[in-house]
């Protein structure tokens, strides 16, 4: 049926987040959540999270276009990021923040802002993915199985 | 733990855990933790929102915020409505660790920090300054599972600490008392053996542990008793300052070893925090200009901690302030790393004892013209030393003074400042208040009572900057005046604005304009503190009554006064050579100290000591009230410094003594210590 189908769909999709390790086990954790109270618990968080990420991201993207860009200010944006981060599950968005702010420890202003573009493309990526899986569950939603 | 509930009474948690352990019972207790409530603070929302739910989903009763400072209100607002508090580390209006300190001392309720961030030195930092916990985001909900234990155990130590300290009092411990008979010469010394040796056996502990920042004892640091630790702390000197060594000194029935060390631990966080804070300590001539940024550094957090306690309650009663202090360092279990405890002793002093407090190497501007005596409250975090310039104080009266603090005190939230009299000599109490108060310059001799004004502005959360040093720098000029000068006030060497009041003393200092007090000489003259003993301590403000002190006006009660009387604690204890106090000399070292011992006696002999102890202040200064030199010296600085904390400490330790109902004891409202420029 169409809506077996869906489901099956997105399970599917979900499973990919994991295999590719776009997301962790901290994803699960939060599904583990949602419950009769908050059914898309979930969603909702990761609507929030995308909302303030993507602002943080464009502050220090702007930042980095004008001269006076600090790395501790960088460097607390991305601290930022790396706790929410972290906390939603965003897997290799929170790889590229670590790795980039390892190299903005070292000094190098260069190598931070190329890390901080790496960090954008999974942070893209993440959200592109993520987006039509919970309008999909949105659109179909019953009590899924985890 | 089977407890009587009694004990903490009415610790639902207690009995609840009780009688959840033994899940015989109950009725309601049978559910905890479920029904726990926590506040969780952070400024990320997606960080916010999941604990939040989270935590609902562990059966807790969850309250969130994203700011420290609506976290602070809520606290301050529903005084037992939380149990526990989990907080993120980095938030922009406030830091993490000062508000873990501000609840510590104010609620002293266990928190828990959580960071992205794991470093080693942050997480350090979490234990110095007294969080129960350190989670590492993301934080998994397993972690918030047990969130409960810090709740129980916290409310197991105290209990055990009333216990304890319920025995002292009462002279009869009775697991300690028996131990070491060696003593016998006073129950104290007995139990204090054998609260020593209760200590060392006992693990349950987590509080018996001496070093344990979570131990609380429960006895009442007045500001006397504040001072007489001080004292014996700077006559073993700060690094040979052992625990049984300064009960000695102190010589004190009924006080432990144990007590003393708590109260040691605490106060020396509270001298480290100042010494890392401010870069120029005493630097003659930091004038009140230049606050903040030094020294409140540190003592910005707890400065503003204190100040704002201590404003907030209006004017502390010295006694409140001790008993803040005392209480503060007793209960702040995790708050060791908060240096109230000097503040708080500061504020102890009370005004009535004109003396002058110096503040410490502030200038205070003392006017000798005055007689009303600006006693500096040393509202570290609040009262930058810019502020204090900006107070100068050029009506005479305290009063005055106090008008014009009422009105800065305005802005800020709570703090009210409050001015505080200094009893006789002191005639000027400089009045910090979060910039715009015009310190009065009080009269630095003197034996006339000089009141004191102080106006503690309590600490206005993001106004006060001002290095809460106020307190300060009353002290300072209060030092400056050498007590032996009955008629002279030493008042010369400060600088304080003063109007015509004072008799020849004179400013020497020329008067900065900026800086309203001046600690010119060495002129120990030591406000009297007690002033703020005669403060009532309301509720949420604190009241200054006046001792003497001209200051009438407690708009707002948040007096410094806990600030006061730290630096008059401070003063005291260091009785400095009277040698020393004469006029110009600026250093003061901490005046304030010397102040709080001479606090007492408003003699000339105090002056002496004051400037004696100035002067050793300064030498070893950890504490001392920043700038040291009073030279010209910010007397914001001065005072700030060290006043903040101590004064803060004593009123916190008055509040805790239930000095005064009031419902927050500090009422200030969380005032971000960033201002203060460090």
């Amino acid at each position: 049926m169409e809506s077996k189908h869906v489901h099956q769909q997105i399970a599917a999709m979900r499973q990919s987040f994991f295999d590719e390790e776009v997301l962790d086990e901290i994803f699960s954790q939060l599904e583990q959540l949602e419950d009769q109270n908050n059914p898309n618990f979930v969603e909702e968080v990761f609507t929030m999270y995308f909302r303030d990420s993507t602002t943080l991201l464009e502050t220090i993207e702007q930042a980095m276009k004008t001269v006076s860009i600090t790395l501790a200010k960088m460097d607390r944006i991305l601290h930022q990021l790396k706790g929410s981060s972290a906390s939603v599950g965003a897997n290799k968005v929170l790889n590229e923040i670590n790795k980039t702010r390892q190299v903005l420890e070292k000094g190098n202003l260069e190598g931070t802002k190329a890390g901080i573009w790496e960090m954008r493309k999974e942070y893209d990526s993440l959200k592109a993915k993520l987006e039509p899986y919970f309008q999909l569950k949105q659109a179909n939603s019953v009590p899924k199985e985890k | 733990m089977k407890n009587s509930s009694g004990g903490k009474g009415s610790m639902s948690t207690a009995s609840s855990i009780t009688t959840w352990k033994a899940g015989d019972v109950v009725p309601v207790p049978d559910q905890f933790p479920a029904g726990l409530r926590v506040l969780v603070v952070d400024d990320d929302p997606t960080c916010l929102i999941i604990l939040e739910k989270m935590l609902r989903n562990c059966s807790y009763d969850v309250t969130k915020c994203n700011r420290a400072e609506t976290a602070l209100l809520k606290l301050r607002e529903n005084r037992n409505g939380f149990d526990i508090v989990i907080s993120d580390v980095h938030m922009p209006d406030m830091d993490g660790f000062k508000l873990l300190e501000h609840i510590g001392l104010e609620m002293d309720l266990p928190v828990i920090m959580m960071s992205a961030d794991d470093g080693k030195d942050v997480v350090m930092k979490g234990v110095t300054h007294g969080a129960c916990d350190y989670l590492i985001k993301p934080v998994r909900i397993e972690a918030l599972k047990n969130i409960w234990q810090h709740v129980v155990r916290k409310r197991k130590n105290e209990w055990k600490d009333l216990e304890q300290s319920g025995s002292v009092e009462e002279g009869d411990r009775q697991p300690k008392q028996s131990e070491d008979a060696d003593y016998s010469s006073s129950v104290n010394e007995g139990n204090w053996k054998s609260s020593k040796k209760r200590k060392d056996d006992e693990d349950e502990t987590d509080d018996r542990d001496d070093t344990s920042t979570l131990k609380k004892p429960r006895v009442v640091w007045s500001v006397e008793l504040h001072q007489q630790f001080v004292a014996a702390v700077n006559q073993l000197g700060i690094d040979k300052a052992v625990p049984k060594k300064i009960l000695e000194l102190m010589n004190v029935p009924g006080l432990t070893r144990e007590n003393v060390a708590s109260h040691l631990q605490k106060y020396r966080l509270y001298l480290r925090r100042l010494s890392g804070v401010s870069p120029h300590s005493c630097n003659p001539n930091n004038s009140f200009m230049n606050p903040q940024d030094e020294t409140f550094g540190p003592l910005s957090s707890v400065h503003g901690l204190d100040l704002q306690t201590l404003t907030a309650t209006g004017q502390l009663p010295a006694q409140c302030l001790a008993t803040l202090q005392a209480a503060m360092l007793g209960r702040s279990t995790a708050k060791s790393s908060v240096p109230m405890p000097l503040v708080n002793q500061r504020n102890i002093f009370s005004f009535e004892n004109p003396k002058l407090r110096f503040g410490e190497g502030q200038q205070q501007h003392v006017n000798n013209n005055n007689k009303q005596v600006n006693l500096l409250h040393g509202i570290p975090t609040t009262m930058e030393s810019k502020q204090l310039t900006s107070l100068r104080h050029t009506s005479q009266t305290i009063g005055n003074v106090n008008m014009q603090v009422a009105s800065h005190g305005a802005q800020s939230s709570q703090n009210n400042s409050s001015l505080i009299e200094m009893g006789q000599p002191l005639s000027r109490v400089q009045i910090l208040n979060d910039s715009t108060v015009p310190l009065s310059v009080g009269q630095p001799i003197v034996p006339n009572g000089i009141a004191a004004n102080v106006s503690t502005r309590n600490g206005v959360p993001e106004n006060i900057r001002a290095p809460g040093y106020n307190l300060v720098s009353q002290t300072s000029s209060i030092l400056n005046f050498p007590m032996n000068h009955a008629s002279e006030l030493p008042v010369d060497t400060f600088s304080l604005r003063s109007t015509p009041g004072m008799s020849d003393h004179t400013s020497k200092g020329a008067f900065h304009e900026d800086f309203n007090s001046e600690i010119k000489g060495s002129a120990g003259f030591l406000p009297s503190y007690e002033v703020f003993n005669d403060y009532q301590y309301k509720s949420q403000n604190w009241e200054l009554q006046n001792a003497g002190m001209i200051l009438d006006d407690s708009q707002h009660s948040n007096s410094l006064q806990g600030n006061l009387d730290l630096t008059q604690s401070v003063l005291v204890q260091q009785g400095f050579p009277s040698g020393q106090i004469n006029g110009q000399n600026r250093s003061v070292p901490i005046v304030s100290k010397a102040m709080f011992s001479a606090g007492d006696s408003t003699e000339p002999g105090n002056l002496l000591n004051v400037n004696h102890h100035l002067n050793t202040i300064r030498a070893d200064n950890t504490v001392r009230v920043k700038s040291e030199t009073v030279a010209d010296g910010n007397p914001s600085n001065l005072f700030v410094d060290h006043f903040g904390q101590e004064d803060l400490m004593i009123a916190l330790l008055k509040q805790q003594q239930g000095i005064a109902p009031a419902e927050n004891e500090f009422d200030f409202d969380g005032y971000s210590l960033d201002n203060i420029p460090v």
